[in-house]
């Protein structure tokens, strides 16, 4: 039922915009509301966000996209109020700072008649969004271990350096060891390195000295694993085969898998230019002749030598 | 008992062995008994050059941070400080590649023009502070949030990084031994005693611990008041500066996340150490010791799994207060009172 419901009220929505379109030759405007960048990833997601808007903008000259990137909740939900009130956006694509304190922001948005498009955090109330766009964190753990499997044999030893303790952090960990389970392979401890490069460094300098075989390492995240690298290479343990397994997509990580890299062999994505794909899918709402209403969850895809070129953003900051 | 306890007035000049004093000393060997009980491998030469290397950031920070401690002041500004003047120092030794290629000059510009910029800084906390007459506390939570932007606009939000080549010719300064020590442990040695000797040896130390007993006084007695607490500011910019230039040919990069929170481990190494957060008294071994203890909490959590991952900020905690109490409380006064 709900999917039906979903596509009427997506069909009804499309047609009032058709209409507006046809009666006052008006641009559709789409307002795409996201945080200002607090740590690498989000850069890289700002990047993208205006390359994509760029990008639409000269594929469609009756679009209009207005980006707005706020640096805190409160300045999110202001602006979300601005795009309404100044700009009548016809659709918004927000990419949440948090999910409690903008659920309602994003419901006034929604009562005004626009379509709404969620990226990577959630609302907390269900049925706010018309389209949900998001990485797969479980997914990402699930990749990492299954690579990991295809490396190692039973009775070899692994460390895994954990990110922030949060429920991102969890999802990854969990399905990572769920799928590691029956292995064989010994995950000798796991800490928080904070998705941060000093981190990394020290918390794998002491795995170093506390366990004296190791045959590879989780590092969950490209930031941490850059560390790990660092220290494994003062410890002169990156030899015999050792290899570690980050996660993210950086651009300096996926060149180095380009470039034959065999310390990190592979990398896991959890693409920053998810908000690209949401914008695309948005602006489809409008332009395709076939429903896009629903939930868009990305694949955690390997990245290996293969097929790193098409992950390779070289002038993005992430 | 009775022999450890004593005047808190003719501390400073008593010779004999003193619990007080030592109490940083002793919870230090007690971390290290803990550490290789949990695994032996913990007093391996590996491990102690890595604590080492690893205490030498926040140690060299912490040096500065006493002198502005006993001046009576407090610079919460230096994490974000060190993560602004790496990311500038990135810049320009990259943008000298071109003009004098990735040798030895393009490192030595870097370096020099970090000192400069932390001597810069510490001198306009210190200006406000003192000139403009605002406290301290203010300016540098102010200073503390314009370095940190600084840095991520610098980097575009996402983190700056060392040309790789310069990284190469840089790298040593942080990962080679000089006669069987790293290099950032020899820094820290010459900052120490340097520091140690301008504490206790100079009139400039005894100015600084004037000012930070009684300010008034200090100005009544001719101390030029603004320019020693001033010239605080800038000692510690000068640390905050080489501990950049060791820190930052580690993992050549620069972002906003450098650097978090060294301002409060800088301040909890200097007061663990025995300096007196009010001022008017400082000592610079203990300071060294409490940088080493703080180093060594996080380097034994790293080697065991008894204690779940989440409660490493309370294991911290708990052992600053105790190390901190070990010195202050009234257990060993109470003696002293009835002998």
């Amino acid at each position: 039922m709900k999917p039906f419901s979903k596509l009427g009220a997506m069909v009804v929505t499309g047609a009032l915009v058709m209409s507006s379109t046809l009666a006052s030759a008006e641009t559709i405007k789409i307002g795409v509301s996201y945080p200002t960048p607090t740590h690498a990833w989000a850069a890289g997601m700002n990047w993208h966000a205006e390359q994509a808007g760029k990008r639409l903008e000269a594929l469609y000259p009756d679009v209009d996209m207005i980006l707005v990137n706020s640096s805190d909740p409160s300045a999110q939900a202001s602006a979300l109020e601005d795009l309404v009130s100044v700009h009548q956006i016809d659709a918004l694509v927000v990419l949440p700072f948090e999910s409690e304190p903008l659920t309602d922001p994003v419901l006034n948005v929604k009562k005004s008649g626009a379509l709404i498009t969620v990226v990577d955090r959630g609302l907390s109330q269900p049925g706010i969004e018309d389209i949900y766009v998001a990485g797969n964190n479980p997914e990402l753990g699930r990749v990492s271990a299954k690579y990991m499997k295809t490396r190692l044999k039973s009775g070899d030893n692994i460390v895994v350096l954990r990110g922030i303790p949060t429920l991102i952090d969890n999802e990854r960990f969990d399905a990572f060891m769920a799928e590691m389970e029956g292995s064989g392979v010994n995950i000798l401890d796991h800490k928080h390195a904070n998705w941060n490069r000093d981190d990394g460094f020290e918390v794998m300098q002491d795995f170093l000295s506390r366990f004296p075989d190791i045959d590879a390492v989780w590092a969950q995240d490209d930031d941490i694993a850059i560390g790990v690298v660092a220290a494994l290479k003062q410890a002169g343990r990156d030899g015999d085969g050792m290899f570690v397994v980050g996660g993210a997509g950086m651009k300096e990580t996926i060149k180095a898998i380009m470039d034959g890299e065999t310390l990190v062999p592979v990398d896991v994505l959890y693409p920053p230019s998810m908000i690209a794909t949401a914008m695309d899918v948005t602006v489809a709402a409008f332009k395709s002749n076939g429903p896009v209403a629903g939930r868009y969850i990305l694949g955690a895809t390997l990245i290996t030598p293969e097929n790193a070129a098409s992950f390779y953003f070289p002038d993005s900051p992430f | 008992m009775t022999v450890s306890a004593t005047n808190p007035l003719t501390r400073g000049k008593q010779m004999k062995f003193d619990v007080k004093t030592a109490g940083p000393a002793i919870a230090l060997i007690l971390l290290c008994i803990i550490g290789f009980s949990l695994n032996p491998a913990f007093l391996s030469e590996g491990n102690l050059s890595n604590l080492l290397t690893r205490s030498a950031f926040i140690g060299i920070i912490a040096i500065g941070a006493t002198f502005v401690i006993t001046a009576g002041g407090i610079d919460l500004s230096v994490g974000s400080m060190a993560a602004a003047i790496a990311g500038v120092m990135i810049i320009i030794m990259n943008s000298a590649v071109e003009t004098l290629g990735t040798g030895v000059a393009t490192v030595l510009l870097g370096c020099g023009c970090s000192i400069l910029l932390g001597i810069g800084a510490g001198w306009i906390n210190g200006v406000l502070t003192t000139k403009g007459k605002i406290e301290a506390f203010i300016v540098t939570l102010g200073t503390m949030g314009i370095y940190r932007s600084l840095v991520t606009y610098f980097a575009d939000g996402g983190t700056l990084s060392l040309d790789f080549a310069i990284r190469g010719t840089y790298r040593p300064v942080y990962y080679d031994s000089f006669f069987g020590l790293p290099i950032p442990v020899w820094v820290f040695i010459v900052v120490s005693i340097v520091g140690w000797f301008l504490l206790n040896r100079t009139a400039f130390g005894r100015y600084c611990t004037a000012i930070g007993s009684n300010e008034g006084v200090a100005k009544y007695s001719a101390i030029k008041v603004d320019s020693v607490k001033t010239m605080t500011y800038m000692i510690q910019g000068l640390c905050v500066s080489l501990a950049t230039i060791i820190y930052v040919p580690r993992l050549g990069s620069a972002s906003s996340s450098t650097g978090v929170l060294w301002e409060l481990e800088a301040i909890a190494a200097v007061i663990i150490g025995g300096t007196v957060l009010k001022g008017g008294y400082g000592r610079i071994g203990g300071t060294i010791l409490g940088a080493l203890i703080l180093t060594t909490i996080g380097n034994i959590l790293n080697f065991t799994d008894l204690i779940s991952n989440y409660l490493n900020g309370t294991m911290q905690g708990l052992i600053i207060i105790i190390a901190v109490w070990l010195q202050r409380g009234d257990w060993g006064k109470a003696k002293a009172k009835q002998a």
